[in-house]
């Protein structure tokens, strides 16, 4: 006995887009399967490392625990929209030059984590940022360059603000 | 990923009239799923049991946090990130709005809810402990009407409840009088964030003239649901808070609580940390209360 | 002739923060990862593993509730050529043919082209067994009532020798005996492993995945498929995170998608999930240490006893490499003149344990710098002055009598150190605020080593190849068989090569990851790669412009124009612009594989590392509340890279020493989740503070030496120093849970009024 699939309308990085998927899906499922969108990682399916972070709706949150009936109509971020053309977003390029990506796999869901803090909080405090960051699991960097990499970012889109 | 959704049917609805219509026609057939941080868990490591799900996801009846002049009432579709940073909630309730932010990580707090935290009936949640020394009513809603009840009558036992097969958790009801009272709670956990709770304690208490006065305290993971420490409290009411009444408080809680060993922790350690929270609160209110 | 660059830190790209070689598609989440990838056609496959750790099997059924005509299914009996694992042994069986030997070994392999199906019908293959008895710890195997491994149930035994041991208990004044435990470590890599097979009579076997070493695979293939080298082709896809274990496990998963891809007739993917890659993957050994040292009045070690036990597994694996290094890091940085150590690794019905970042040393090293701590408190002194009055000098011979010839600053680390730490000010500070607070604070010391490269002849019979070649699109690119898997591989190599070519960084490319285009540069493993291939690369070049000039009329003082200009003159004459470098071991560097004796390593990394705890008596946890890394690794290659090894090293080691346990139970891992297996978070890791000295090598990259493992072996002695100095309380098993101090600090029998210490 199989459910339906159902017609799914989401918009993903600016983009409309609609998938026919089974309601249970899962929204990481299909934005790396049907939407051929694999920036976004899988590493534990139970909410725990954070590698599938996505924004929905402006919220953080992992999508492998999204069915994708939940995100209909939803405004879906992930990591493929970050750059805008060529140019990388402030926190893409502070990762690059503070060393805040090792092996990589945690990178997206890292980034987007990331945004979502600057994005509720421009100028965090050291807790505050361990606190944003608390839900992406990196095994590689033990964290470290990956807070210098979030205040330089921070620092980096101070200096746009102030410029304009 | 061992779920296969094909399997599986999820349905939604534009009203909550509609949703509870749905699970009236077929009391029990259809499993609600409101943020699915459990059960989309139970989906990936193919454990759930049901296959036919209802979304709650969304539905503005069950998402609103009312503040009257008594009390707030909070829907139980809201979820913990929008509890955390209510700012009525965070001044009359602080230890709520504190738990919400102990719960998993910001990805799973903008996704889980009050509801959803109370239904899946852990005995380590962590909203419950607050809510039990809140005084909290729980507000049940079917096509039949509404109910209220003390949410310390809601929970029976490991994973089971006062919840009917076809009832949903409208809101829970706090009485806005704890803004004089001294407030504790204090999770601990196998480390700082996302971290399930091994014992957690919540105390709320007025000292008026060196006694304690409606001292209410609850714990996680120190029985098969969240509970108050009913006997505990009957110990402390109305004494004196001197050392003698704290060591003696102390023996009737090692006494009351009835932790497990389990793969996150042992019963010892728990009985025994339940035991120094309960001394920190005590102090804490020692310290509080000569200082007028 | 090989250039010593060593004498001349003068250059342009090595030691400067170069962006990483792949890092502009890692932060776009362009970059590939092998369950990114598909390949047209492509299948999926699952495994069917064992419930039990030992024993026979009598029969495999297949529920008739499934449709097994739209699944491949194979089993041991499909193996083309032989049905082993190629490691060190060849005891491992790619798929189980009668017996058992530990829980989640793997017996069926089921393929299916929607991999929904798979999971339903893993669970449908119901398999009978006849329960043999099972051992389960090292005590268990040393019995040896049950033999489950060769005649004696050891995997591998070493005894080394130096001096006269017995002779001197009688004049110590001192004799302090202890004994250490660490406890199993799971890699927790984000990704887990993954395969994709295809096999074809044509072309042979073909692998990709997530993987360190191409030609372990490649190896291990061609035995399992009986082809020749040409016949078999591994290559390595983005890598998310190794530490050891993606050395040996791939190729068990590249079997078993192989075997899947050769009886299905297409591509077959197999990647674990979370649970699966927990429970049946390898995962640090356990050990057991004994030490029994006797010490003069003014705490000089005269003679150290060492016996070291560790937990194999079910099979040999990697566990003779790490007992080996375990025990030539197990008598610390301190001169002795009379050792003795016996290792032994036991077999147990258990996942197989593997490499882990340390292999082996972590364990060793646990133990010794935790008795250093027992000896001063025997002796009376405190923590600097028993290492201090120890420690090795340049001229001293180690325990396999090793003459150091190398500068050794031991001293100054620890000078380093304390003051970074502010250690003497913060020590006084803490034991005035202890006696009031519920928060014990404390700090703790570990001085410690870590030999780089291959132990012993190792290098030599790895013989390594390895170089650079310059395309007619001129690109110059470096031939390597070593991995890029977050250590920065890719990074130093083109900044090495760049450096000698007198490139710009942008210039040089890695050659693909594809053993049909590579030579063997060895495993990319035991802290080898900026020393050993890093030095191959370094000659490549020089040996390439040599040639340029010989052949080919490039001048001194060249630019880049007139390089790839007379490389374009070199490939009309002959052919390809190709500089390929075997190793040479550095001289002097001699190894007794008999006696155990000789230079072990060819050079070491030194650190000394400290760590403050906060202990909370209220709640029995300990956390680290900072952190001080003072290491001599040769030349920093790459600043930025280097203390980003340092930091995610430190932080592994925080986790082993206070968060990680494996919880097994009859075999099987019970907390195979990430829920419930527990690593430090954003929130938990301290802040980490990393100096680098550098002495440079002259026989590594640049005179880089290896860096890779040397800070995952500090930081769990010198947490538990912390905590020995914050409580007074000696813990000497890891991981130390709140569970394990809660024990410790309370005296509590039944219907006793219980207390708090």
């Amino acid at each position: 006995m199989s459910a339906c699939r159902t017609q799914i309308h989401l918009t993903v990085n600016g983009q409309q887009t609609a998938v026919e998927a089974p309601p249970m899906k899962r929204l990481l499922d299909v934005l790396r399967e049907d939407l051929g969108l694999t920036g976004t990682k899988e590493g534990c399916g139970e909410g725990e490392c954070g590698s599938c972070s996505v924004r929905m709706n402006g919220e953080l949150v992992n999508s492998c625990l999204v069915p994708i009936l939940q995100a209909s109509d939803a405004r879906i971020e992930t990591v493929e929209g970050l750059a805008i053309d060529a140019e990388l977003h402030p926190l893409q390029k502070a990762f690059l030059e503070c060393g805040g990506a090792q092996c990589g796999i945690c990178t997206p869901g890292m980034l987007i984590a990331a945004t979502h803090l600057l994005a509720h909080n421009p100028n965090p405090s050291m807790d505050e940022i361990r606190e944003g960051l608390a839900g992406n699991l990196c095994r590689c960097t033990g964290f470290i360059k990956i807070f210098e990499s979030v205040i330089a970012a921070a620092a980096m889109r101070g200096l746009e603000t102030r410029a304009r | 990923m061992r779920g296969d959704p094909e399997n599986l049917e999820l349905i939604a609805a534009s009203s909550l009239p509609d949703v509870l219509a749905q699970m009236a026609a077929a009391p029990g057939s259809w499993t609600p799923i409101a943020g699915g941080t459990e059960l989309m868990v139970a989906h990936a490591a193919g454990r759930l049991n049901a296959q036919k799900f209802i979304s709650l996801w969304g539905l503005a009846e069950l998402d609103f946090i009312r503040v009257q002049d008594d009390s707030i009432s909070i829907g139980g579709g809201v979820t913990f990130g929008h509890i955390r940073s209510h700012a009525a909630i965070a001044s009359d309730f602080p230890l709520l709005a504190r738990a919400a932010s102990w719960i998993g990580s910001i990805a799973n707090q903008n996704r889980a809810t009050l509801a959803g935290n109370i239904v899946n009936g852990s005995p380590a949640a962590d909203a419950p402990p607050a809510l039990l020394v809140y005084d909290a009513e729980i507000e049940l809603i079917s096509q039949r009407g509404s109910r209220r009840i003390p949410y310390a009558d809601f929970h029976l036992g490991y994973k089971q409840s006062v919840l009917e097969p076809d009832e949903l958790v409208l809101a829970l009801h706090l009485p806005r009088r704890f803004s004089k009272h001294s407030q504790y709670l204090r999770k601990v956990g196998t480390r700082k964030a996302m971290a399930i709770t091994k014992v957690a304690l919540a105390g709320t208490a007025i000292v008026e003239n060196g006694t304690i006065h409606e001292i209410r305290l609850a714990a996680a993971s120190v029985a098969d649901r969240p509970v108050r420490m009913i006997a505990t409290e009957e110990a402390l009411q109305g004494r004196w808070l001197t050392a003698a009444t704290r060591n003696a408080a102390r023996a009737v809680l090692l006494n009351e609580v009835r932790p497990i060993d389990d793969i996150r922790s042992t019963a010892e350690y728990r009985k025994h940390v339940a035991a120094n929270l309960l001394d920190e609160f005590l102090a804490e209110l020692n310290n509080r209360g000569s200082s007028g | 002739m090989t250039q010593n660059s060593a004498h001349n830190p003068k250059t342009r790209i090595v030691g400067t923060p170069q962006i990483r070689k792949e890092g502009v598609d890692k932060v776009l989440g362009r970059s590939k990862y092998v369950d990114d990838l598909e390949r047209e056609g492509m299948w999926y496959g699952a495994t069917v593993r064992s419930t039990i750790p030992r024993g026979k099997i009598r029969e495999i059924h297949f529920d008739p509730g499934i449709d097994w005509s739209e699944f491949v299914i194979v089993t041991a009996a499909d193996v083309p050529g032989t049905n082993h694992i190629q490691m060190i042994s060849a005891d491992q069986p790619c798929l189980v043919a009668d017996t058992v030997n530990h829980c989640d070994e793997a017996i069926v392999l089921l393929a299916h082209p929607d991999k929904r199906r798979l999971p339903a019908a893993v669970a449908a293959v119901r398999i009978d067994y006849d329960p043999l008895p099972a051992v389960l710890s090292i005590e268990e195997s040393e019995t040896q009532q049950e033999i489950i491994w060769g005649g004696d149930n050891i995997f591998k035994q070493f005894h080394l020798e130096k001096g006269n041991v017995d002779e001197v208990w009688a004049i110590a004044a001192h004799i302090v005996e202890g004994e250490y435990r660490t406890g199993a470590q799971e890699h927790l890599y984000i990704e887990n492993n993954g395969m994709i097979a295809e096999y074809s009579e044509a072309d042979g076997v073909t692998v990709r995945g997530s993987l360190q070493c191409p030609f372990y695979v490649h190896k291990s293939l061609m035995a399992v498929f009986a082809l020749p080298a040409e016949k078999v082709r591994v290559l390595q896809t983005e890598t998310g995170g190794a530490f050891g274990g993606k050395e040996d496990y791939p190729s068990v998963l590249a079997s078993h998608a192989g075997l899947l891809a050769r009886k299905a007739g297409r591509p077959i993917k197999m990647v674990y999930d979370r649970m699966e890659d927990l429970a049946a993957t390898t995962k640090r050994h356990p050990s057991r240490t004994r030490h029994r040292t006797a010490v003069d009045k003014d705490g000089k070690l005269l003679a150290m006893e060492i016996e070291i036990a560790t937990d194999g597994g079910a099979y040999a694996t990697l566990s003779s490499t790490v007992l080996s290094r375990a025990t030539l890091h197990a008598s610390g940085p301190y001169v002795c003149d009379n050792i003795r150590i016996t290792s032994r690794a036991w077999a147990t019905n258990t996942v197989p344990s593997g490499a882990f970042r340390g292999f082996g040393a972590p364990q060793s090293i646990f133990a010794i710098e935790r008795h250093m701590e027992q000896i001063a408190r025997a002796v009376g002194i405190d923590s600097t002055e028993i290492r201090r009055r120890n420690f090795l000098q340049t001229g001293d011979s180690t325990a396999t009598e090793q003459i150091i010839h190398e500068p050794l600053i031991l001293d100054a680390l620890l000078d380093r150190a304390l003051k970074e730490s502010d250690y003497v000010a913060r020590r006084s500070e803490f034991a005035r605020e202890n006696l009031h607070s519920p928060i014990k604070r404390g700090l703790g010391i570990a001085s410690f080593y870590h030999g780089c490269g291959f132990t012993g002849s190792g290098e030599r019979y790895l013989n390594s190849l390895a170089g650079i070649d310059v395309t007619p699109e001129g690109k110059a690119r470096v031939l390597v068989s070593s991995t890029e898997f977050g250590q920065g591989t890719n990074t130093i190599l083109t900044q090495i090569a760049a450096e000698a070519l007198g490139l710009s960084y942008d210039e040089v490319e890695m050659a693909p990851c594809d053993t049909s285009l590579i030579p063997n540069s060895g495993p990319t493993v035991a802290s080898r790669t900026s020393m050993v291939v890093g030095h191959l690369i370094e000659r490549a070049g020089h040996q390439l412009i040599t040639t340029l000039q010989e052949q080919a009329g490039l001048a001194a003082g060249y630019n880049r124009e007139e390089f790839f200009a007379a490389c374009e003159l070199y490939r009309e004459q002959y052919g390809k612009v190709e500089s390929l470098c075997r190793y040479e071991a550095p001289p002097n560097v001699f190894w007794d594989d008999q006696k155990y004796r000789g230079e072990a390593y060819p050079t070491f990394g030194w650190a000394v590392y400290i760590a403050e705890v906060a202990v909370d008596i209220t709640t029995y946890s300990a956390e680290v509340t900072n952190f001080c890394a003072v290491q001599e690794v040769g030349r920093v290659l790459n600043p930025t890279l280097a203390a980003g090894q340092i930091e995610g090293g430190v932080a592994q080691g925080v986790g082993y020493a206070l968060y990680e346990k494996v919880l097994l139970k009859n075999g099987h891992m019970l907390n195979n989740q990430m829920t419930n297996y527990i690593m430090p978070t954003a929130a938990d890791v301290p802040p980490i503070r990393v100096y680098f000295e550098e002495i440079p090598f002259a026989y590594g990259g640049f005179g880089a030496k290896g860096i890779g493992e040397l800070p995952h072996d500090g930081p769990a002695p010198a947490i538990l120093n912390a905590i020995q100095d914050a409580t007074g309380e000696n813990f000497t098993a890891i991981p130390l849970l709140p569970e394990d101090i809660f024990l410790r600090m309370i005296d509590c029998t039944p219907h006793e009024e219980p207390t708090v210490v």
